[in-house]
């Protein structure tokens, strides 16, 4: 700014000075002309393809979305009939996409931090089996993988005939190449409380964190949290379903025609799915994690112990809050690639976003501009959303420098 | 991002960005320009449209290509093959990356009135089955509730089973693939209990499975599938090229002109005769290319009795019997208006 002011005030010597000569002036119209030109852009891009989709004779707008779909998808997280909307089989293959994703995360991230360390492990067969591990699955195309594990899946496991013995026989488990099933918690009246009690257990371990962490920074008196947590989330639930007269029952699975029918099912794609996505990713974080450990340097190890600080307190304590700083913003890399790389899905017939929506939808309503633009919003909003989510994470974790 | 993705982004790119030229060149000048027909044809299925070992594609779809290519050319080898899955196939042709797909498309009328296209008649008719392992017992469509159906995306094979299921009060579970390899790899491995698709198809399908015999089409057949081949809207004149030449090839066998015989026929001085292969009237020149063009299609591609014997008749591991698709005047429903 005072630069800036500098030279405006050095030009105005001779009197008045063109706007062009004004570095901020200069600065904001060329700004303006810029969003100009794309605005102007994606204006004339936009109408372009309305018109030649007119001329083409193809059929243009969003009014398909409230028209009757009238296919099935194989597995569905909200109900879903072929009745429904293409709005709503949009909606089951988001779905479909975001479970995948989430809990391909969730395991990529506990498998890759295991790997990780387990590379830095002074256990000889321990580390070399992780090097191996991180070698051949980041070394090895996504697609591929997801294949194999389609494969190995579907080849090892018997056809529910042969893995049910009689028709009509209830099973607490059962898996077969049509799925794994397990029972089904069905609530019935009253099943509410068990739920709400989930809930404040929850929320009660939160505030019992926060009231221990203040009481030990004042008084120096530990207190054991995560026990008392995870006894308040086991007991409470537990308590509700008790005195509410026990409001849930199980559901089981059973051979009726060609297939079980009933239970709790989770398909075999989406088996192979999470298996080569968590895996796969896995590798990557994997070497993410031990980079950001290699990266604390050993004199941190020394000086915590010179401090009389046990081994595991320097780990938890020194070791990894500064090598989370080197691990995070990687990190969400990887989770956005694992998101995106579920699109790979469509090869091996699980219903996500790109099967159902950029698949079936498309070439039923042939759309294919609407849909595909919808598609990429889709995947850019859901890797927005997480590296925004990871940088508040980073900035939580992140050393506080005083 | 997916290949497939990428392929249909560059699809719509193309739709939005050169539409123009698109929709109103004439493809019969960007084909003679380019020196051959591209054709979108499948990624490979028996009798209608596949590729042998060294590469060359051979079939009833394929027939109609070299047809066109014999017209245009009078060399029925002057074609480029585009292999599509059920889903790339129509953005395809839209985009102008093909010419002509002639890959067992169904004739409907969202396709013929929304998409931009035009289907210029139809060289098989056909309707949808249901393949099932006959270790299963089953021998109706109609048993079948609750079975796992293994179905490829992008067709309209997906919605006739919607309706069927549906219209007869029976339940299933879809799984859905986009490439056929895909689907037969999991019918192959018992992760349906029945595949469905044209009737042709499950034929042709059956023949790559592991073990043939032990699968059997059901007798049901639950919709009309006429296939057919489709140019892109807006140009009449190639349109009219397409059209013509299976016309002309269905208008031979009825006329008894096959590719042995079609240079005595000549000779002919039967009107009919001499109007098919150009020795009298201007019929090429009116749609654009030379006056002996039916004649090199029969010449070099044969008449339409010809071409289904080759590729799907009772000769071929197929052995698919003519059925509907015998001439009109054998019982059938192949019909061409008169050459004159
Ligand atoms: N006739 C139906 C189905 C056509 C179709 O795509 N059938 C599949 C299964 S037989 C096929 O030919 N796929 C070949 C491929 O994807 O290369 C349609 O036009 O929608």
């Amino acid at each position: 700014m005072a630069h800036q002011k500098g030279v405006s005030t050095d030009a105005d010597d001779s009197g008045r000075v063109s706007l062009m000569n004004d570095p901020k002036a200069r600065g904001l119209i060329f700004q303006g002309l810029l969003i100009i030109a794309v605005v102007a852009m994606v204006y004339m891009g936009i109408s372009n393809a309305v018109n030649n989709l007119a001329r083409a004779g193809i059929a243009s707008g969003f009014g398909f979305f409230n028209v009757r779909a009238g296919f099935d998808i194989g597995q569905t997280i909200i109900p879903y009939t072929n009745d429904s909307t293409y709005l709503r089989a949009f909606f089951v293959g988001l779905l479909n996409t975001l479970v995948v994703a989430v809990i391909g995360i969730f395991f990529a991230t506990i498998i890759g931090f295991i790997v990780g360390l387990a590379r830095l492990s002074k256990n000889y067969l321990v580390q070399k089996f992780a090097t191996v591990y991180v070698e051949t699955l980041r070394n090895i195309p996504l697609l591929l993988q997801l294949l194999f594990w389609y494969k190995a899946v579907l080849s090892i496991l018997p056809s529910p005939r042969e893995a049910a013995r009689e028709t009509g026989v209830e099973v607490a488990f059962s898996i077969n190449n049509r799925g794994l099933y397990l029972p089904r918690v069905v609530p019935e009246d009253g099943s509410s409380l068990i739920l709400y009690a989930l809930i404040l257990a929850i929320a009660a371990w939160f505030f019992i964190g926060r009231w221990a962490k203040k009481r030990q920074m004042a008084t120096g008196q530990q207190f054991p949290v995560f026990l008392t947590g995870l006894a308040l989330v086991l007991v409470l639930p537990l308590l509700a379903f008790l005195v509410t007269g026990m409001p849930l029952s199980l559901e089981y699975a059973s051979l009726q025609g060609f297939n079980m029918v009933g239970g709790w099912i989770i398909q075999p794609e989406f088996i192979a799915l999470l298996l080569g996505l968590a895996l796969y990713t896995a590798s990557f974080i994997a070497e993410i994690v031990r980079a950001g450990i290699l990266a604390v340097s050993h004199g941190q190890t020394e000086a915590a112990f010179a401090l009389g600080l046990r081994p595991n307190l320097t780990s938890r304590l020194v070791i990894v809050p500064q090598a989370m700083r080197v691990i995070i913003p990687p990190l969400t890399s990887q989770f956005l690639n694992l998101t995106k790389n579920s699109s790979l899905a469509v090869a091996i017939g699980y219903p996500d976003l790109v099967s159902v929506f950029g698949g079936t939808v498309l070439n039923q309503t042939g759309q294919a501009v609407e849909v595909i633009s919808i598609t990429m919003l889709v995947y850019l909003a859901l890797s927005l959303l997480t590296s925004a989510f990871m940088n508040w994470f980073n900035s939580s974790v992140a050393l506080v420098e005083r | 991002m997916n290949k497939k993705i990428l392929s249909a982004v560059v699809g719509v790119a193309a739709v939005a960005g050169m539409g123009a030229t698109v929709a109103s060149a004439a493809t019969l000048d960007d084909v003679k320009a380019k020196g051959f027909v591209q054709c979108g044809v499948s990624t490979g299925l028996a009798g209608f449209s596949a590729p042998n070992d060294a590469g060359d594609w051979s079939g009833l779809d394929v027939d109609l290509c070299r047809g066109v290519a014999a017209a245009v050319f009078g060399d029925a080898k002057a074609v480029k093959y585009s292999p599509l899955s059920a889903k790339e196939r129509f953005t395809a042709l839209q985009s102008g990356e093909i010419d002509l797909l002639s890959r067992n498309t169904t004739w409907t009328m969202s396709r013929d009135t929304q998409l931009g296209l035009n289907f210029a008649g139809v060289n098989y008719y056909d309707g949808q089955g249901f393949m099932v392992r006959k270790s299963l017992g089953v021998n109706s469509a109609l048993q079948l509730s609750g079975a796992s159906v293994c179905v490829q995306t992008g067709t309209t094979t997906e919605l006739n089973l919607t309706d069927y299921f549906k219209a007869n009060d029976m339940t299933y579970n879809p799984v859905v693939f986009e490439k056929l390899e895909e689907v037969n790899a999991a019918y192959d491995s018992n992760r349906c209990d029945v595949y469905t698709t044209d009737q042709s198809g499950l034929y042709s399908i059956r023949l790559g499975l592991s073990a043939p015999d032990e699968h059997m089409v059901l007798p049901e057949v639950i919709s009309k599938e006429p296939l057919g081949p489709a140019v892109r809207q807006g140009d009449d004149q190639w349109f009219s090229i397409v059209k013509w030449v299976h016309y002309a090839m269905i208008n031979a066998e009825e006329m008894g002109i096959t590719s042995a015989n079609v240079d005595e026929m000549l000779n002919s001085t039967d009107p009919n005769v001499m109007r098919v292969l150009g020795k009298e009237g201007t019929f090429g020149e009116a749609i654009g290319v030379s006056n002996d063009w039916a004649y090199q299609v029969i010449k070099q591609v044969g008449n339409y009795g010809e071409v289904f014997e080759r590729n799907v008749g009772a000769s071929t591991p197929l052995a698919i019997d003519r059925g509907v698709n015998a001439l009109w005047s054998k019982g059938g429903l192949q019909y061409a208006p008169p050459l004159r």
